[in-house]
């Protein structure tokens, strides 16, 4: 029976700026198995980044407020003190962030960073950690890690920065590794090890993942599950088999007529007419509706909830589950 | 820029309460120093040794000096004398200091070597140090208060920008420019310049704060226009003979100085923060 | 690093070659004939030719900066007539007075610019930091010599607890001497502080945004760990910079301070040597307050590089 490690339950989170309240992401509602790795996917601004800083508490408020559940083990996060939520951060719950150099301290050296996670979190001497530190450096693939731990950031490739960063975050076994975007700043070639390498230590270590991304192959790859964000809201949820053949909402059909396919006859490429509406211009009722080629007058009025389907699949669609082409463009 | 564009930056520079006080100065010191025949009571270098040295009263509101003359009345003549130099230097100082910036930045190489390496050797002067230098040798009076201080101002102006051009020179625009065959000069004036202006505007509020106190240093150690000229530094100068017995001398000019370079600088700051939003501070 | 410390080196001696012909430009510039001045209202025409040539007027502009130089470069900065003394030994009593005068201002600037620029940091859009900076807006824009004029009214006449003047030197009388400097620190230190909270402040908020910072948060670090330990350092390299370029203007307001508190130092050296065309000594003055300038703006480049991996390591 597999355990749920994350339960989060209607997180909304807003922000004060100068001219009002503004909410960034609304009513979001999701769960993480024991070693599943489940994909969050939406456009940039859709709020898969914010959802995932909000699990660690990472966002500055004031100016943002967050509200909800966000149940790790049954234990509310959001109600921890700060001395409590450092013993999860990089113990429990680790993350790893889209741009690598810039996310280690420029003026400390590579090793030093990794030992400093391990010292907080693990018991033992410096000394027994230090070379535990670079066991984990080879483990994820750094050559003459005893040399490299000794280098500074800014003489490692972009490549190798994230296998650190990806070091320092499986270095005390986590529960959770959520991972936004790590491979976007990256070359394709590394993106492929990097993911692997990704793969290897959740089945490893028995680690589930949160995956967030904008890239539809990438989680085509990694995914056991998929979540598709936009504007704020969960649209849609599925298994991956399920999300790439058989989607049942507008917006997640229209996102994989996107996508090129090699095992047909070239076509035009698919697109979505219009753009994703700005955090102030949200639509009235389904927050689609204006780019959806099947909209209906309720769409334009009535915001559509979650709509079960099969097998923990379902879609915020009035019209999910009726029968109509799959691919529409 | 469109009109909503100006509007959008007025309202940001608004909510920046320091900066609307620097302004709120700035414009004051501008109508005392315009209006400064109508609105001073007596003639500021009237003397009356009936009067010496008396505190504040209902005649004097700021009370007299060492001679009899108003202290209200001085000090609004000498938001004058602040506001002439402190502008009239700044400006000259803008005019060749950016246009060596921009020749600098934008030719690079040699030309900007030497420049460079110029600004530097006159940067590594303290000001004040420089100031009386380029007096003593040039002689003393308002004239050239102006243009001393003009001169250590030019080295601020012509790096910042030297430092925008480097940037601005590589975006696309200017090399499409140069492509459609525009020449150099137009080039510098019609196409980089308009996009490096918000930090020289900035730059220049704050170097007239810096003159303005450099001038009343000059006036202070007695460089500055001769006396029987009101101006704060020297008023200063004078009061510091009597600090004990009639401490307003010094205290009044030192409190309009210290307005007006406090709310210079946050009209400075107000400036950066609005046009800049890149620099947090 | 070896290569940027050459660098840095030989920038340096270029800035202060084209400082020195400057600075002899300058006084070569300033009316008024030194020679009449020495020797007063009546002279024989031989006895001026004579003291001309004793002070090398009478060989060209060009041989005179060289032999200038020269004489620089080996302690040698002329006699003065009207004190009777060499200008060296001037120039090193006036020093001394002035150096101590920075240090103490340094010492109380950093004493104050620092926690207040780090609080005001932290607790950011709070009393504490909008305190902070008000305090550093009004230290940083107010004259320095009226400062001093109100230090010396409030602290030294009307409480009588410092003196108002003079300079003793610290192995002379380690007491009274940091007595004696007190007030004028506290002036010239309230304006450096003032130029170095803010920066300070604005710096630390830049580092604290960075995405290292939140990386390190995510990983558990503790709050006053993430400020003192990972930001601190980030943040304190423009820092130091900054206070490498504000060292004219420390000296600019020493001139004054030194007016203000009498302290026989550079500034009032100078400025007498001026009003009185002694060129000699203006020359020797502000050379020396050059090279202060400038050795120190070598030293905060070389801290920089020290605390920059960036520079250090490559």
């Amino acid at each position: 029976m597999t355990e749920t490690i994350l339960d989060i339950r209607n997180l909304s989170i807003d922000f004060h700026g100068d001219e009002g309240v503004v909410r960034a992401v609304d009513e979001v509602s999701f769960t993480i198995q024991r070693g599943e790795i489940l994909g969050l996917v939406g456009e940039s601004g859709a709020g898969k980044t914010l959802t995932s800083e909000a699990i660690l508490r990472l966002i500055r408020c004031p100016p943002g407020r967050i509200t909800g559940e966000i149940l790790y083990r049954g234990r509310n996060l959001l109600q921890l003190g700060e001395a409590e939520l450092a013993d999860i951060r990089g113990k429990e719950i680790a993350m790893i962030f889209q741009n690598p150099i810039p996310s280690l301290n420029p003026v400390f050296r590579v090793g030093e960073q990794v030992l400093e996670t391990m010292a907080l979190h693990l018991p033992g001497r410096r000394r027994t950690l230090r070379q535990k530190a670079i066991d984990i450096l080879t483990r994820v693939g750094i050559p003459s890690a005893e040399r490299r731990a000794q280098d500074y950031p800014h003489q490692f490739s972009g490549g190798m920065c994230q296998r650190a960063m990806i070091g320092m975050g499986i270095a005390c076994a986590p529960s959770l590794l959520i991972a936004d975007e790590p491979t976007t700043a990256l070359d394709v070639t590394i993106q492929a090890q990097i993911l692997a390498l990704i793969r290897r230590l959740a089945a490893e270590l028995g680690m589930a993942v949160l995956l967030v991304s904008h890239d539809l192959g990438i989680i085509s790859q990694m995914c056991h599950r998929v979540i598709v964000m936009y504007a704020g809201k969960i649209v849609e949820e599925a298994p991956m088999a399920t999300i790439f053949h058989a989607p049942e909402h507008p917006y997640t059909r229209g996102l994989m007529a996107c996508i090129p396919r090699l095992d047909e006859a070239p076509a035009r490429l698919g697109s979505i007419a219009g753009v994703m509406p700005g955090l102030r211009d949200i639509p009235s009722g389904c927050r689609f509706h204006p780019r959806c080629p099947i909209a209906n007058s309720r769409c334009v009025v009535e915001e559509p909830e979650p709509r079960p389907l099969t097998n923990r699949h379902w879609a915020a669609c009035h019209l999910a589950g009726s029968n109509f082409s799959p691919r529409s463009s | 820029m469109k009109s909503t564009e100006y509007g959008r930056l007025w309202r940001r520079f608004r909510r920046n309460k320091g900066a609307v006080f620097g302004l709120g100065v700035f414009v004051a010191i501008v109508v005392m120093a315009l209006c400064a025949d109508f609105i001073a009571p007596y003639n500021p270098l009237e003397q009356n040794y009936a009067r010496l040295m008396e505190g504040p009263s209902v005649d004097h509101w700021l009370g007299t000096d060492s001679f009899g003359r108003d202290m209200l009345s001085r000090i609004i003549y000498g938001a004058r004398i602040a506001l002439i130099v402190g502008i009239l230097a700044v400006l000259l100082a803008m005019v060749i200091g950016v246009t060596l910036g921009l020749i600098s930045g934008y030719y690079g190489g040699i030309i900007d070597s030497v420049i460079m390496r110029v600004m530097d050797g006159v940067f590594a002067f303290p000001i004040l140090i420089l100031a009386i230098a380029l007096m003593a040798v040039m002689g003393f009076g308002v004239r050239n208060v102006i243009i001393a201080v003009a001169v250590v101002s030019i080295a601020p102006f012509a790096r910042v920008t030297r430092g925008d051009v480097l940037a601005v020179r590589e975006e696309p625009y200017i090399e499409a420019a140069r492509l459609a065959g525009i020449r150099n000069t137009a080039v510098i004036f019609r196409h980089v310049l308009p996009n490096v202006l918000a930090p020289i505007i900035v730059q220049g509020a704050l170097r007239v704060s810096a003159a303005i106190i450099t001038e009343a240093g000059l006036s202070f150690l007695g460089l500055g226009p001769p006396p029987p000229t009101p101006v704060w530094g020297s008023m200063i100068a004078e009061g510091r003979n009597f600090i004990v017995m009639a401490p307003h001398i010094s205290t009044f000019p030192g409190i309009a100085l210290m307005i007006t370079v406090v709310g210079l600088n946050l009209l400075g700051d107000g400036l950066r923060d609005t046009l800049d939003p890149k620099l947090k501070i | 690093m070896t290569a940027f410390i050459l660098r840095r080196i030989g920038q340096t001696v270029i800035v202060l070659l084209i400082a020195s012909v400057i600075v002899f430009a300058l006084m070569r510039m300033i009316p008024g004939d030194p020679v009449q001045i020495i020797m007063g209202s009546e002279y024989s025409r031989e006895a001026e030719a004579q003291l001309r040539k004793q002070l090398g007027l009478d060989r060209s502009i060009m041989a005179q900066y060289v032999i200038w130089i020269g004489n620089v470069l080996q302690g040698e900065f002329g006699y003065s007539y009207l004190n009777h003394e060499r200008v060296s030994v001037l120039l090193w009593d006036a020093f001394l007075p002035t150096l101590f005068l920075v240090i103490g201002t340094t010492i109380v600037g950093l004493l104050i610019a620092l926690p207040s620029g780090i609080i005001a940091a932290i607790k950011r859009d709070t009393a504490w930091d909008y305190g902070s900076m008000g305090f550093a807006i009004v230290g940083y824009s107010m004259p320095s010599f009226w400062k001093g004029i109100l230090l010396i009214w409030i602290f030294g006449v009307y409480l009588r607890w410092f003196p108002t003047m003079g300079y003793v030197h610290p192995w002379d009388n380690l007491a009274e001497s940091v007595w004696k400097l007190t007030l004028p620190s506290i002036t010239l230190g309230t304006f450096f502080s003032g130029l170095v909270a803010r920066i300070t402040r604005s710096s630390l908020l830049e580092v604290l945004d960075q995405d290292f910072i939140k990386a390190a948060r995510a990983r558990g670090v503790r709050p006053a760990t993430l400020v003192y330990k990972h930001a601190l350092q980030n943040a304190l390299i423009p820092v130091v910079t900054v206070i490498g370029l504000q060292f004219g203007t420390l000296l600019g307001g020493a001139v004054l301070t030194e007016t203000v508190f009498t302290i026989p130092g550079m500034g009032r050296l100078t400025v007498a040597a001026i009003l009185n065309r002694e060129y000699q000594i203006v020359q020797g003055a502000v050379l020396l307050g050059v090279v202060f300038v400038v050795v120190v703006n070598l030293i905060v480049d070389l801290t920089y590089a020290f605390l920059n991996p960036k520079i250090r390591v490559h």
